[in-house]
């Protein structure tokens, strides 16, 4: 009883100080944010964990759209209203799914990577030894990471809501039957670009600060063996799925609570 | 007293904790400009905790350490970087980038740290390779690298900026007779053709003593002893003679503190 009392007490303070440690980082970071010299590297993560991540995001929003249409008119259809499928199908993708699925799928695809490059540039002392090269690592290896996160997530996150939208376009119209005039005018109807779309990139651009920042930190706080390395990449995904399930919680209830 | 006198690194009463583990008590030593000073120690005594102390990348609990007359800890992050510029480090495991080639290794401080132009790098970048011996591996990737030959690069790398002070961390820790003799070498040419100060972490005695002009054993925390290596060997005490003599038994003894033996070997018939 004592023992779990003290063991809770402990994983608290733990917890807390991982918390803070994780914040004073990336304060440092943005402290350090690196000039013109930074963007070029900057644009080199971009592509790492952007472009890179493109056929994923495509894929999955392909099949996700297509599942929404088949679902979508399956059930609209008992009410008569399977003209509104592309209503919904957008504004499910745009204001949830894209951000959400996208974010999860970052943090698995483009998260985990950047924990376990960052994990292992300090197992092998590549970032001793720029910091003893006179070179920031925040600077250098951190900062561009992070930025690439918060510019690349909000990209994915519209490529994966066009993608879906098409993809249940083709269920739903080209399959189906559903009027494609219909399909189309429904949608532009009903989805207003600041409600729905602003609010969706709002979503994304939080989510991509939130997995880059978790990525970088796992990888930078971790303990540079091997094991440490796989547990890091690890936490990486869980604490990013679980940050970008709560907050879109949170997001939705800011958004569209009242 | 001459400037080429007073010591290039100070070290003054420095304590450092790893948790509850004492790992330096108060310890004083100096380390001389222009010439190579090794820092002995059996393993795990902290002797790279040391050089991380001196780089600034570890605070000290208590005490100062001066470089050149500047206090390391009392720095502002970016000067501790500018500071920096003027060391090179040469890691254990040589710590070279491994998505650049040898040659980008090399010209990367460079490319950081200064404006020179392009063909102006690449000389420097090919001289120093040539000084190491692998002016002829510069399209070469880490991963195709021979252990030594990594050790080599990342010297290279070290030196690229024509620092003051060299650090090199455990340099002949599973290296070949070959690759060690050369590296032996290189240390003690650079030092003197680039007039460098050169710090040694090492437990390996004959190599070191070989190039060094100024000996520092530490053990359990503390300076056990500090000067010319021959002195040392004379003069020391019996723990410093057993450690540079490579005694299996002495001040530290062989056996990790155990029960008596005749008892210890009663008490399993006993159980039996």
């Amino acid at each position: 009883m004592l023992d779990g009392l003290q063991g809770l007490g402990r994983a608290t303070l733990d917890g807390l100080a991982s918390l803070g440690r994780s914040v004073v980082f990336v304060l440092s970071v943005i402290a350090n944010l690196p000039s013109w010299g930074g963007f070029l590297l900057m644009v080199r993560q971009v592509y790492a964990v952007g472009v890179l991540s493109l056929v994923i995001i495509m894929v999955s929003g392909l099949f996700i759209g297509m599942v929404l249409g088949l679902q979508g008119y399956n059930v609209l259809i008992d009410y008569g209203s399977e003209e509104s499928v592309g209503q919904m199908i957008a504004l499910t993708l745009v204001r949830e799914l894209g951000p959400v699925v996208t974010a999860l799928l970052f943090a698995g695809r483009a998260g985990s990577a950047l924990t376990a490059e960052i994990g292992l540039m300090k197992a092998t002392e590549q970032l001793s030894s720029l910091e003893m090269m006179g070179v920031d690592p925040l600077r250098r290896v951190i900062a561009p990471r992070l930025m690439a996160g918060f510019f690349a997530m909000p990209v994915l996150a519209l490529i994966f809501s066009m993608v879906g939208i098409w993809g249940g376009k083709m269920v739903a119209v080209d399959w189906l039957g559903v009027y494609d005039g219909s399909y189309w005018g429904n949608m532009q109807g009903s989805v207003g670009f600041w409600d729905d779309v602003m609010n969706g990139i709002i979503k994304s651009i939080v989510f991509g600060w939130v997995c880059a920042w978790i990525a970088v930190y796992q990888g930078y706080d971790l303990v540079p063996t091997s094991e440490g390395i796989a547990r890091a990449t690890t936490r990486t995904v869980v604490y990013s799925s679980l940050a970008v399930l709560g907050l879109d919680f949170i997001l939705t209830a800011i958004m569209f609570g009242d | 007293m001459a400037e080429s006198d007073v010591p290039f690194i100070a070290i003054e009463n420095v304590t450092f904790r790893r948790g509850e583990r004492l790992i330096f008590d108060n310890i004083s030593l100096s380390i001389p400009r222009g010439r190579v000073t090794t820092i002995m120690g059996p393993s795990g005594t902290g002797k790279t905790t040391l050089l991380r102390l001196i780089g600034g990348q570890l605070r000290p609990d208590s005490g100062t350490i001066h470089i050149d007359g500047v206090n390391v800890h009392a720095l502002k992050r970016k000067e501790l970087y500018k500071l920096r510029e003027r060391m090179g480090m040469l890691f254990q495991s040589g710590a070279l980038f491994s998505d650049l080639t040898v040659y980008e290794n090399v010209a990367f401080p460079l490319r950081v740290h200064t404006d020179l132009p392009e063909d102006m790098i690449r000389d420097i970048v090919l001289m120093k390779l040539h000084a190491v011996g692998l002016r002829g591996a510069r399209s070469l990737m880490p991963s195709e690298l021979s252990g030594g030959m990594a050790r080599r690069a990342a010297l290279a790398r070290a030196i690229a900026l024509d620092p003051e002070l060299v650090m090199y961390d455990e340099p002949f820790t599973g290296q070949d007779p070959i690759a060690m003799a050369v590296i032996v070498q290189l240390i003690r040419l650079l030092n003197d053709a680039l007039g460098l100060t050169s710090v040694l972490v090492s437990h390996d005695v004959a190599e070191s003593l070989s190039i060094t002009d100024h000996l520092c054993v530490i053990a359990e925390g503390r300076v056990m002893g500090e000067g010319s290596p021959a002195d040392l060997k004379r003069n020391g005490s019996p723990f410093v003679k057993q450690f540079l003599n490579g005694l299996p038994d002495g001040p530290v003894p062989f056996h990790y503190p155990a029960a008596d033996y005749k008892a210890d070997l009663m008490e399993a018939d006993w159980h039996a």
